[in-house]
Parts: C-alpha cells; structure tokens; sequence
C-alpha cells in the first residue's frame, strides 16, 4: 500500500537531511544547497502571501500571453537558474583546489554537480535568455503586436518551468544524474544507475524540450506570416534572421533529442535495449543521436547572440551594421552547415579516419561564417563614434575571447590534435570560453541595452559596468588555465588528480570563479540600485540610446498593444531613417482603432503543476499520480478547443492618449545627445542627427 | 482566377465565407504552423527509422525481421488507413461545400471507423508477436521495431481520439472558422500518418518477406 | 468554375490519389511476396514505388504542388527532406561503419 501512494519515494531520498545522519563536508555542502532552495523557497511563498504578491503574480504574469512578459518571465527563470549555475561551478573550482590526491567531495557529488551544472547552464540558462529575448524583440522589431499563436507561447515557457522545477526539485529530494549533461548509457542505464538520477534528467530535458520545439515553430511563422507591411525579409533587423534561423534550428534538432529521450526512457522504464550492453543494445546509437541535436544547439545558443551583438554594435557605433548582406548569408551558412558536424564530438569513438576526416572537414567550414560575422562587428565599430557603455565593454570581451575560442575550437575540429586533448580540460576550457563570452555577454550586455525599453528605466551605468569588467577578468582566470592543466593531460569531470603542477594553476582558476561570483553579486546589485534611483534613471521617451529598429518606436515600458498603428516601413533600421527625416515622432493617422490583446489563459500555469507533478511522480514511480496529471494536461489541452474567449479591448482613446502623450514628450525638447546618454537628462528621447 | 478561388483551391475544405481577410489570414498562419510541426514530427520519426536500419542485426538470438511479418495482416492495415484518408478526404469536401453537419460528421467517423480497424489490427500483430516471444525486452532489434511501429500506432490513436473531438465540435458550434481550420489540420495530419505508413511497410515490413 | 465543378473537382482528386496509392501499395507488396528480380533489384524497386507513393500522397492528399501559393510549404517539405536526408544517411553511414570495424 505503502509503495503504491509513494512509488519509491522513502524518507532516505530526501537530500536535505542527509547532513544529519551523516555530516561529511560533502553531504554539509550538498544538504546546505538544498536547504537554500528550500529557504528561498518558503521566502518567495511569504512574501507572495504576505505582500499580496500572489495577486498580481497569477493575474497579471502566469495567466498572460502578452509576449514581452513572458520574454521577461523567461529570462527571470535563466536569472534564477544563473544564480545556481554558478554556485555549483565555484564548489567545482572550490574542489579542485583541494583535490591534490583527494578533495572534500565525493565523487559521486562531484559528478552530480557537474551534470546539474552543465544541464542547467545550457538548458535552463542559455536557451530560456535567449528565447526570452526572442520573444521581447521580435514582435517588436517586425512590427506586429504579438506572436503567432500566444497561447502556444505560454504553452512553451510552462514546460520550460516544468523542467526547471525538477531540477530545483532534485536539490531536495533524490539525487540528480551523474552522468554529465550528455547521459552517456551505459552509465545511466538501469544497470549502472538505478536510481532516480538519470530520470530526472530524462523527463526534465524531455518536458522542457517540448516546449522549446514549440518556441521554435512560434517564432519560425510569426517571422514568416506577421512582418509588418513593407518589412520584406532583406529589411529585418539582423537580430530576427538570426531568431528566424535559430527557430529552424529548434524544429529540426530537437527531434533527435526527444527520439534519445523518449529510447532512454523505454531502456529504463520498460526494459528496452537500445543502448543498454546486452541484447543487442548499441550506446553509440545514443552518441550519434544525441549529438545530431547537440551540435545545432550549440549553434541555437549562439546565433541569437550574434544578433545581439550586432543590433547593439550598431547602435553604440552609432552607425549602421557593416555588410548587412554577408551576416544573413553567413547566418544561414551556419544554420544549415551545423546539421552536418555532430561526429566531431565523437571523433575517438572508432570511425574510421574518412568518415573523421570528413566531418572535420565541415567542422572548419564552419569557421569561414563565423569569422565572417566576427569582421563584420569589428568593420562596425570601425569608423563609428563608439560609446564605451557597458555593452561595448562586453563586446571588447567578446571580440577578444570568442577569437579564441574560435582558434581552439578549430584545433579541435582536427580529429588528429582532437585524439590527444578531447576528454581533457583543454575542451572544457574551450567551450566555455566560446559560450561565456559568445552568449552570456551578449544576453547581459542585452539585458542593459533593452532593460529601459521593457521596465521604463536605464540600469545603472557604474554598478553595470563594473558587472561586465568583473565578468571579463574572472573568465579570463576561471578558464584560460584550463587550457594549460588540459594541454598538460587532466581529464575533464575527474574528482581528483595526482600531479602537483596543477595545483598554481587551479588556485588561479578558483580566484577567476570568486571573481565570476563577485559579479554575479555586482549584477544583482546594479538592477536593486536601479530600480532605488528609478525617477532619475527614467526613461519615458523609450529610446535611450538612439535606437535604429522599430522596437525603440514607442514609450516604455512598451504599451501592451506594442503599437498604436501597425507601422509600415520601406527601408532597413526604419526607425533610425525617420528620426534622421524628423518624421519619427508624427501621427500617421489621425482615427484610433480598439485594439483586442490576445485573450488570457490558464494552460501554462496548469503545465507548470501538473507537468512538474507529472515529471516527479514518473521519477519515483508514483503511477497513480502520473496518470492522474497526465489525464489533467490532456484534458485541459482537448478542453482548450472548446474556448472562445475573447482578449481585453484596449478602447481607442487610451490608445490615442498614450500614443500623444508620447509625442508631446518628444516635442518637449531637442533631446539627449549621444555623449550625455548616461546622465540624468536621458528621458528616452534621443536628439535629431541627420546622418544616420 | 479571382482571389477567393485561389483561396478555395488552396486548402480544399477550407471555406471560410465571403468575407475571408482576417479569418483566412489567421487560417493561414495555423495551418503553416502545423506544417512546421508536421515536419519536426517527421524528423522524430525519420530517427525511428535510422535507429531501426541500424539495429537490423540487433537481433541476439532471437525473432528477427522475417519471424514477425504477417503480410496479410500489414496488407489489410494498409487498406484500412488508405480508406480511412479517403474517407476523411471525402469528409472535408463535404464541409466545404455546405453538406449539413450531420453528413460531415457521419464521415468523419466512417473514416474514424477505418482508423479504429487499423489499429486492432495492428495490436492483434503485436499480441501474437508477444505470444511468439517477440517482446521489445528480447533484443536492440525487437526494441526499435516495437518502438517505431508502436509510435506510429499512437499516432493514429491520437489521431483517432481528436476525430471523436472535432466531431463534437462540430455539433456544438457547427462549421465556425476556427472548427473549419482544426478539421483541416486534423486532415493533414491523418493524411501524413499515411506517408509514415508508407515508409513502415516499405522498410520494416515487406523487407521482411525476402529473407 | 461554378461550385459543382469544383466539389466534383476536389473529389476526384481524392480518387485519383487512391487509386494511385492503391496501385501503388499493390505493387510494392507484390514485388515483395513474387520476388521477381533478385534482392538489390527488389530493395531498389520498394525504394523507388515508396517514393512514388510518397509524392501521391503530398500532391493529391496533402495538396502539395508547385504553384505559387504552396511554394512556403514545399520549401518546408524540401529542407525537412534534405536534413532527414543528411540525419539518416550519416546514422547508417557512421553507425554501419562502426559496426564494420567491430567484426
């Protein structure tokens, strides 16, 4: 009776308390991270309750599908997921000092760390920012008033959050996978892992997959069916070719994900053998397929950061983007050329040296668009008058680092230099030092650029920058010496090491880890003393920094109908041509039209809970309870084709007010050049320079 | 041609009324987007498919692809979703050229009914398989066999279930535009469950025959 | 086009495609139960009546052509078929190569 109301759920799988029965400095740090979840947890619910937060927290957040509060919901979740991230990398750091034939971790800890880390790092950092940004600008900067299907967004960030909550979840209660963020079987088969590690991974990528493939094809029609009259695809911004491209990617790769997923599932679930070592079972068929997803995202992660970077390359050079022509094409370039390199993350697996060699090969084509795209940034800022705000800090890092990161990553795209370094820190150094300043600078440095458009104020520009230095300096000794300790023979995700020369350079990387975490902390606190000096940092106008695109066309925070008018446009960086013209702040049109939001829905916050219990009781085989859930989403999903509601009618005149008020704030004066953008006297309104 | 045929000829069973702007411009991005979802599906089962042609050999000693063909059995199965498609085609003809709803309705679930065959016959195959000790856990081969003929099979149940959904529809709000469009989509997708079918009996099934 | 033309219109097309598909089904599993040319000749033939069928399929039940209004969805088509293309032919190819090695 017993094992059918809690499947395999026993008071021993509960994490939090292991440091009581057995306080080693490992359980001590394991349990402490669980308690800081449970914590937090209990903090949020009180002040939920006790604020009253809970009301506007349903009304206004989870039951929207207004697309830049679920953009801003997104990146809120990868924050959130960010802040664990990289705690869990300074313990790692924290271990490698001390693991000269030892360390105060178990290796099983370690393990689990490192899978956690990575997992959380990719699917529940990288992808949710950027998605979240996608979904901030591209209505805005194609000129529509929301996505495609609204309701399908919600959809896509519950199950995204579903995913999220396991793992937080498993903090708590059971224990995560140690198999690294790829799940290797035979490692975490049944045979090997019994446990419920590897389940979480399973249904937490396999839930939060769905919803990411979803995002995909959302953004991949809104792009196709809702530009704007006269935005014809050679006159978008380059930040939505790259969101086009990457919805593509997001279609098309992640089936194979959710093929591994669904196999691995069956292999631990019902006793299949794909990948299992007897009966047939072949684990290379799980390389070879998860890697054909692998290597895409890895091209998902960056290449709405390459837009990034361009749209405020452009705009902090204060001229336009140098071979516009070349980044679409280079853009596509990647996007195709990754479907066809995944065995480079497998070359010492036993192919043999053609089939190596030819993916090698395709391996370093992709080097030519990507350089490409680097030129380009740099011929922008050449020749522009260049603001050294914070993005441009990061952009520097950027530049600098994602070269070599770009240089490694072709070493390694060698399969002969790769049999010598793969599997050492020498990759692990690679990778981050292509994806932190690749799509983590470009997501911060963004989260600066386009905070003011969404929440009405600029961030702070001293406690800002300060973030981006300390980001920079502790990337550069986090990661440049694994390069070193790699090249010198330490495998990548092995607990200890026997060989004293490694010790200097781990404490060098421990100092960069504290330093990451320092500006983790600086970031924090630059959006808290933001949001304290709000009055001065205001920015009504909505326009900052003399933007170019059309999302900096209207007040902010955006108004929820995004625009009084769906503008039309006939050029590139329409926005910034007509403030040139002076036409930017007119009315076009002299009769306002209601306007009727996309209409509120229950489904995402039905997904978050009962996905989440759905995910957890298949965890610990509590099969009522996941019958139970999956019959609520199912019903609550056919129950969806029976609603008709309609969305709230924004009537005319509120938009006809705000829309004047707007445009009386813009007549106000001559507004703000582009060298007093970080003072006070910035209310959104950038002043007339006619050669743009 | 005027504009409105154009759009009639476009998706045969869609008619949305005179006045088509908006509704046909939102029709259009629905339909587009389950074409985008047809084709990510596609790609899942195309890695079905790949892990099945690599674990042919997979057999460890056990049935193997030649054990567990009864081709009368796949030959009826094909007739089924084939009559089906039809069926359903006919269905959709019917709604656009205003038959009443209970016609519609009546073959929707004729076409239901085809489905419904399909899939007992499909599930007889997978008994006897089992009673000839044919299970997924024998062997890698069994695994992937079972996996891809069985994920086609929930398809079509999926399928099976949302006809029973569109039908109520029907009768509830009778043809309004958004009822028009998910019988479309509905449509596509039961006519693109074909096609897999197609790729199934070509590669796992009538293989099978020859060894 | 009056609308009678254009109901019997669509229904042939429904007809057509059957038919078709009948046809072409009935060849496929005949070619595999007569076995009437030896085993690359009969595995090349389904290859060619399954892709044959697909294309019935797409052009009379799915409505798939090469005018103007389809071409965003035979475009999908199309690229979807080259990443399967790409996907599954480098499996076999890596995964038959690997297996090769093994023996």
């Amino acid at each position: 009776m017993e094992h059918f109301i809690f499947g395999r759920l026993g008071w021993d799988d509960i994490a939090i308390f292991d440091v009581f029965r057995d306080p080693t400095a490992s359980n001590i740090v394991g349990s402490s991270a669980g308690w800081l979840a449970v914590i937090g947890a209990v903090i949020v619910a009180a002040l939920l309750l006790i604020k009253g937060w809970w009301k506007p927290l349903l009304f206004t957040w989870l039951n929207t599908t207004d697309h830049k509060k679920i953009g801003i919901m997104y990146i809120v979740v990868g924050l959130v997921m960010f802040a664990r991230g990289v705690a869990e990398g300074v313990v790692m750091r924290s271990q490698y000092v001390t693991s000269y034939q030892g360390g105060y971790l178990t290796p099983d800890h370690f393990s689990e760390l490192f899978s956690t880390h990575g997992t959380i790092m990719i699917f529940f950092v990288l992808m949710p920012f950027l998605i979240g940004f996608m979904n901030l600008l591209v209505p805005l900067q194609i000129g529509a008033r929301d996505v495609a299907f609204p309701r399908l967004n919600q959809i896509s960030l519950g199950f995204t959050i579903v995913g999220a909550m396991l793992l937080m979840i498993s903090l708590v209660v059971g224990q995560f996978a140690t198999g690294g963020w790829t799940g290797y079987p035979p490692y975490t088969g049944v045979a090997f892992q019994p446990g419920t590690g590897p389940d979480y991974w399973i249904w937490s990528l396999g839930l939060s997959g769905i919803g990411t493939v979803l995002t995909g094809l959302n953004f991949a029609v809104t792009i196709y069916k809702m530009r704007c009259p006269g935005m014809t695809f050679l006159r978008m911004p380059i930040f939505v070719w790259t969101a086009l491209c990457t919805s593509i990617l997001l279609i098309f790769a992640l089936p194979p994900l959710t093929a591994v997923v669904i196999m691995q599932a069956l292999d631990r679930y019902l006793d299949f053998h794909f990948f299992t070592n007897d009966l047939g079972g072949n684990m290379m068929n799980f390389a070879n397929l998860f890697w054909m997803f692998g290597h895409p995202e890895v091209y998902i992660l960056i290449l709405p950061a390459f837009g990034l970077y361009s749209e405020f390359t452009a705009i902090f050079s204060g001229k336009r983007i140098y071979g516009y022509m070349s980044l679409v094409i280079a853009t596509m370039a990647i996007a195709v050329l990754s479907f066809t390199v995944w065995l480079h993350h497998f070359f010492t697996m036993g192919q043999s040296p053609t089939i190596n060699v030819a993916f090698g090969i395709a391996t370093m084509l992709i080097a030519i668009p990507t350089g490409v795209k680097v030129y380009v940034w740099i011929a922008t800022l050449w020749g522009g008058r260049i603001r050294m705000r914070t993005p441009i800090i990061y952009l520097a890092g950027f530049i600098v680092f994602f070269a070599v990161g770009g240089y490694t990553g072709i070493l390694l795209a060698n399969p002969t230099v790769n049999f010598a370094v793969h599997n050492s820190q020498f990759v692990v150094a690679h990778f981050h030092n292509v994806l932190l300043p690749g799509t983590l600078f470009a997501v911060l440095a963004s989260i600066y650029v386009w905070f003011p458009k969404f929440f009405g104020f600029r961030l702070d520009e001293r406690w800002s920058a300060t973030a981006a230095w300390l980001f920079i300096i502790g990337f550069t000794f986090a990661f440049m010496p694994l390069y070193m300790v790699g090249l010198m023979g330490l495998p990548r995700r092995s607990p200890a090491f026997d060989d004293p020369s490694y010790i200097p350079y781990m404490i060098v990387t421990m100092v960069g880890a504290l330093c990451v975490l320092a500006a983790l902390c600086t970031l924090i606190g630059s959006f808290v003393v933001s949001a304290l000096r709000r009055d001065t940092l205001a920015v009504p106008g909505g326009d900052p920094w003399d933007g170019r695109t059309l999302e900096w066309a209207s007040p902010a925070p955006v108004p929820e109908w995004n625009f009084a008018f769906i503008p039309t446009v006939n050029s590139q960086d329409a926005f910034a041509k007509e403030k040139a013209a002076g036409t930017a702040y007119e009315i076009d049109c002299d009769t306002y039209e209601d306007v009727e939001l996309s209409p509120t829905s229950w489904i995402g916050l039905n997904i978050i809970v009962f996905g989440t219990l759905f995910g957890f009781a298949m965890v610990f085989w509590i099969w009522w309870l996941a019958v139970l859930s999956a019959l609520a989403l199912l019903t609550h999903s056919i129950g969806l084709g029976f609603v008709r509601d309609k969305g709230e009618i924004i009537p005319a005149s509120v938009i006809e007010r705000t829309e004047k008020d707007w445009i009386a704030l813009a007549a106000e004066g001559p507004g703000t050049e582009r060298r007093d953008e970080v003072s006070p006297s910035n209310r959104g309104i950038a002043a007339r320079i006619s050669e743009a | 041609m005027t504009t409105s045929n154009t759009n009639l000829r476009r998706h045969p069973g869609l008619n949305l009324g005179p006045s088509h702007g908006k509704a046909h411009e939102e029709a259009e991005s629905v339909v587009f987007g389950f074409w985008v979802f047809l084709m990510s599906d596609l790609v899942t089962f195309a890695m079905f498919f790949a892990i099945y042609a690599t674990s042919i050999q997979a057999t460890a000693g056990g049935p193997g692809n030649a054990d567990i063909v009864d081709v009368t059995s796949i030959a009826l199965q094909t007739g089924s979703l084939l009559i089906s498609s039809l069926l359903f085609g006919v269905a959709t003809v019917a709604m656009k050229y205003h038959s009443s709803k209970r016609v519609v309705i009546l073959w929707l679930l004729a076409s239901l009914a085809f489905g419904l065959c399909f899939l007992g016959l499909e599930i007889r195959d997978f008994i006897d398989a089992a009673e000839k000790g044919a299970v997924p856990m024998r062997s890698s081969y069994l695994s992937s066999y079972w996996a891809l003929v069985g994920l086609h099979g929930l398809h079509v149940s999926v399928g099976s279930l949302m006809i029973l959904v569109v039908c109520v529809q029907i009768a509830f709000f009778g043809f309004a535009s958004d009822v028009k469009t998910r019988v479309l989509r509905l449509g596509l997708y039961w006519h693109f469950l074909d096609i897999i079918w197609i790729g199934i009996f070509s590669v796992v099934f009538l293989p099978g025959l020859l060894s | 086009m009056n609308n009678k033309d254009e109901r019997a219109h669509d229904l042939r097309m429904y007809f057509t495609g059957f038919i078709a598909a009948v046809i072409l089904t009935a060849l496929s599993f005949l070619t595999a139960i007569l076995q009437p040319f030896g085993s690359v000749g009969i595995f090349a033939s389904l290859a060619v009546l399954a892709a044959v069928q697909i294309a019935v399929h797409f052009r009379f039940f799915l409505h798939i052509d090469v005018s103007r209004q389809k071409r965003e969805e035979l475009q999908l088509i199309l690229f979807t078929g080259l990443i399967i293309l790409i996907m599954v032919a480098g499996t076999v190819w890596v995964l038959g190569n690997l297996m090769t090695r093994m023996m």
